[in-house]
């Protein structure tokens, strides 16, 4: 089959969806690979390089899309500047659209597609299950993102982030407060980390405490209960309380901290409100706010979508497209995802993608099959992390050695013991009693002698008191010499075989223990 | 050589002994320890050959030299893998040795006594034989068993205990006869009767009991033979085989405990065998659901990039001889800069401390090599935990199912590592018949194959 890339034809983006690597790879899968001519220079990608590859490099931008059998893009379709169409016009009747779709917030779209008869996979829409995470462009183009809004935010900050003492005086580093832990923010925290900075964050779902505390960031925690993790790993709304608890915490972290970067988003819904105008107005002259929900309407209250300000002094950035400030990086991750995605529609490598509504990622991914809306898709069968924690712990599995006998057990048991050995005392001959004594003593010494020996010996063990066990072989030497002949047959036949033993259970307990070394 | 030199030269020999026992307590004075334990051997030996009680050297020399030489050879060939089954064998010769010892003494007529010594002495005889002969057909079994001749599934009789429960009573009746017997041929029937019944009762204990409770059998067997040897030295008036026997039956029975305790089980429904048929509580439909399978590549891949892995084995390394390829990806690891160590549960494989001979004999330094409960608090440490063939004793629902049939055993806690690899052949359940939910853990990854064959695919992708 045939997979069209049209140049991306969104403002300001320069993404492209496949790089010359990847384009490669999928021909290496059977398919052949046809680019809009300069749908990759913004990210540093030739069209000779595209062509080295093996792509067919298409001018008319119409003439690409109707000859594809499978279109990827980056950007969901939209109005086509030079041309005056929308782009799912451009598309052929019954082809397959694989792109960033949001299929919440893009209804019309999704009607658009519709009547197209078109199949249509969203790359915002693969659930987040680990086999699909090598599949998952929102985790990487957030990791992206987390990345760029440091560097963004470092480019506006008019100090270091590190701290340093120079002969020109000391330094302070820099406070960074990070805002929801997810990729974004966890990037975010490693490179402001990696900066020098003193970074803590935030979040809603306590199990990511653990995660953030790993990059060696602070865990910043409220006094209040409330799990905000949501179904697939996302958070979810928080309660009246809870947010009210946030915001004093948020409040306070503002007079403090320089650099504030957000990235809290809850799928499918206009994101939180958490910095607010007098928070901003609290903060140091010179400090910065990255906002990267600023897209879906921002978590500061004096963000503008895509654009720099200045508030009170301090300077809020609102770019929407910061993976794409990235665009070679971006590209590179992004080409990737979608051929693994494309990897788990053609299983035979021949060139033709069979979408297999079985499959949970391809189905989850499907919004749109053959016409027919299939979105949203049912709820992935597991959590990235549990959302609740398990039921308080399980009952205690019964641990039979546990019930020790009571005292009075003990001292029964003795009792018993001792009248034993006293009843065969008082009727045994004195000869039997001196081997006795010798027996019982001879078993304390062996309990007390193989409570010390290592586990690991255990077996080395087993084979010298075997190869000792034949110490029997002294009963049958003491029987030999007798007059009887079954006597002596007997005998012989037993230090035959005891002889074995002694001498097969030395060497292999020699051999096992040159064996054991440091 | 007169009778005080061979007491005094008997003394040594059992001091020798006990410090042999005390020498494996660890590895650095191991070998001085087996050192320990020929050097007393031999005193003994020669002690008694060269006493005045002794005649018949000839004989003697011609059998020992022979016997000498079938050891050393079945010694020297053997493979580490195949330890159970020898241990087992030599088990099977004590307990023979006791038989026919004991039926030596009871009919040499040179042996004359009276009253409370005869019927002492008779007792002697009657249980050195007892035990004697249950300890060699149950290590035949056992043998037979480990070297798969035997199907190592439980066999159980219907009404098994009933029968076990009449050989005793019969064992106790013959016993009496035995005792009232006035002359020596009188006195063979009922003990040779007993020795059939004890025979059969070997076989149908150890029949009973199925492959992963090996550990309890060989050394509930090791047990036995010691107590074998100490009755006979009862028997002969001899306290060198009355104290060895003693060392060796606690010896083995402290292991029993051991094992029996890293199982969660009672020494008792060990014995009596059939793992979970009793309760009929089998593998209560725990979370089924999809496993996720991992390629070598990709598990040779997260072991590079790991800090701490630690891998668990099992019976499934010794079946697949792949020690040898786990001791090349260890060094690989290590030399890579990655902590590699090992976790080992007491009852890995078929004998205690089964796993760390294997290791040892690839060349694993021990130092690397840990017990569970030295390894099992750093699991939520570990980036990888790798399982080789292991399955029960890796199983969570041991600690979360309480009505799971192994529950309350203590288990090896992988599921805690960043990332769980399980070799594995199939999906097939583990001895226990017990569903392993581990296997559908979101970090866990199935690497199917024949252990030895995976893994070294995983060093070849290593690099």
């Amino acid at each position: 089959m045939k997979i069209g890339v049209p140049k991306e034809i969104h403002e300001s983006e320069s993404r492209v969806a496949t790089t010359p690597d990847v384009a490669g790879q999928l021909i290496g899968m059977g398919f052949t690979v046809s680019i809009e001519s300069g749908a990759g220079v913004r990210a540093n990608f030739t069209d000779d390089a595209y062509r080295e590859a093996g792509v067919e490099i298409v001018a008319d931008t119409r003439e690409l899309w109707s000859q594809s059998d499978i279109v990827i893009k980056v950007r969901p379709p939209e109005t086509h500047p030079e041309l005056g169409v929308d782009e799912t016009e451009l598309l052929r009747e019954g082809a397959t659209l694989i792109s960033f779709v949001w299929p919440a917030q893009n209804p019309e779209l999704m009607d658009r597609l519709q009547a197209k008869q078109a199949t249509v996979l969203a790359m915002d829409s693969i659930p987040r299950i680990s086999r699909a995470q090598k599949l998952d462009a929102l985790s990487s183009m957030a990791n992206i993102a987390g990345y760029r809004a440091v560097i963004e935010a470092a480019n506006h900050f008019g100090r270091f982030f590190t701290g340093q003492i120079t002969a020109a005086g000391k330094v302070p580093p820099a406070k960074v407060m990070i805002i929801g832990a997810g990729v974004a923010g966890l990037a975010a925290i490693g490179t402001a980390g990696s900066l020098g900075a003193i970074v803590r964050a935030f979040d809603t779902r306590p199990e990511v405490k653990e995660q953030v505390q790993s990059m060696d960031a602070e865990f910043l925690e409220l006094d209040f209960k409330e799990e905000g993790g949501g179904e697939g790993g996302y958070a979810k709304e928080m309660s009246k309380e809870f947010i009210e608890a946030e915001m004093s915490l948020f409040a306070n972290q503002a007079k403090e901290v320089d650099i504030i970067i957000t990235t809290a988003l809850i799928p499918g819904k206009p994101s939180p409100r958490l910095i607010t105008a007098d928070m901003v107005e609290s903060m140091r002259d010179g400090s910065v706010i990255v906002d990267l929900a600023a897209e879906q309407g921002g978590n500061c209250e004096l963000t503008e979508a895509g654009r720099v300000v200045q508030k009170h002094g301090v300077t809020i950035i609102g770019y929407t497209d910061l993976p794409s400030r990235l665009p070679n990086q971006s590209s590179q991750l992004y080409a990737t995802n979608l051929r693994h995605l494309l990897m788990e529609l053609t299983p035979e490598k021949d060139g033709n993608i069979n979408v297999d509504m079985e499959d949970e990622v391809v189905r989850g991914a499907t919004v749109i099959k053959d016409g027919e809306i299939t979105w949203p898709p049912p709820p992935p069968k597991i959590s990235m992390t549990p959302p609740t924690p398990k039921p308080a712990p399980p009952p205690e599995a019964t641990v039979v050695k546990e019930s020790k006998p009571s005292g009075w057990f003990t001292l029964a048991l003795l009792a018993v013991g001792v009248l034993s050995i006293l009843g065969i005392g008082s009727v045994a001959p004195p000869a039997f009693m001196s081997h006795f004594i010798v027996f019982v003593l001879a078993i304390f010494v062996g309990y007390q002698v193989i409570w010390s020996v290592t586990p690991a010996l255990h077996t080395p063990l087993m084979s010298v008191t075997n190869a000792i066990s034949g110490i029997i072989v002294i009963g049958a030497l003491l029987q030999i010499g007798a007059d009887s002949g079954i006597v002596i047959f007997l005998a012989s036949v037993s230090v035959l075989i005891a002889t074995v033993n002694v001498a097969g259970g030395f060497l292999v307990t020699q051999r096992m223990l040159k064996m054991f070394r440091k | 050589m007169n009778a005080g030199v061979v007491t005094a030269s008997y003394i040594v020999a059992s001091i020798l002994f006990i410090l042999s026992l005390g020498g494996l307590s660890h590895q650095e004075t191991a070998r001085r320890g087996n050192l320990y334990g020929i050097v007393g051997m031999a005193i003994a030996i020669v002690a008694t050959i060269t006493s005045d009680q002794v005649s018949g050297i000839a004989l003697i020399m011609v059998l020992m030299i022979l016997g000498g030489i079938a050891g050393f050879f079945v010694a020297a060939k053997v493979e580490m893998t195949a330890m159970p089954q020898l241990v087992a064998m030599l088990h099977s010769f004590v307990g023979l040795a006791a038989v026919l010892i004991g039926f030596a003494s009871y009919v040499d007529p040179s042996i004359n006594l009276s009253g409370t010594e005869e019927t002492i002495h008779e007792v002697e005889i009657y249980l050195g034989v007892l035990i004697g002969a249950v300890t060699f057909t149950g290590s035949v079994i056992a043998f037979g068993k480990l070297q798969a001749v035997i199907k190592s599934a439980p066999l159980l009789l219907p009404g098994r205990h009933w029968l076990n429960l009449a050989g005793a009573v019969v064992c106790v009746w013959m016993g009496a006869e035995f005792l009232d017997a006035e002359s020596v041929g009188g006195g063979l029937v009922p003990l040779t009767i007993m020795t059939i019944i004890a025979l059969a009762f070997g076989v149908h204990m150890v029949m009973a009991i199925g492959g992963a409770d090996m550990p309890v059998v060989i050394s509930m067997l090791n047990s036995y033979s010691g107590w074998a040897a100490a009755a006979t030295g009862f028997m002969l008036s001899n306290d060198l085989l009355i104290v060895t026997g003693a060392l060796v039956g606690s010896s083995g029975a402290i292991l029993s405990y051991i094992m029996c305790r890293a199982m969660n089980r009672h020494f008792v429904s060990v014995i009596l065998g059939g793992f979970g048929t009793e309760s009929g509580a089998v593998a209560t439909a725990a979370e089924a659901g999809e496993v996720t399978a991992a390629s070598a590549d990709e598990t040779a891949e997260m072991l590079r990039d790991a800090k701490e892995v630690v891998i668990v084995p099992g019976y499934g390394m010794a079946v697949a001889h792949a020690q040898h390829a786990i001791s090349e990806m260890t060094h690989k690891l290590r030399s890579a800069g990655v902590n590699v160590r090992f976790g080992i549960h007491p009852v890995a494989g078929r004998m205690p401390g089964h796993m760390n001979v294997l290791l040892a004999e690839a060349k694993i330094p021990y130092d690397v090599v840990l017990e569970m409960d030295e390894i099992n608090d750093d699991f939520p440490n570990t980036d990888v935990a790798l399982v080789v063939g292991a399955n029960d004793i890796v199983n969570p629902s041991a600690q979360e199912d309480p009505n799971s049939p192994i529950a309350g055993m203590p288990v090896l806690e992988v599921w805690k590592a960043g990332t769980a690899v399980v070799l594995k052949r199939s999906m097939a359940t583990g001895y226990a018949g017990v569903d392993n939910p581990l296997f559908y853990r979101e970090n866990t990854r199935m690497l199917f194959g024949d252990a030895r064959d995976s893994i070294e695919s995983v060093v070849k992708h290593l690099g």
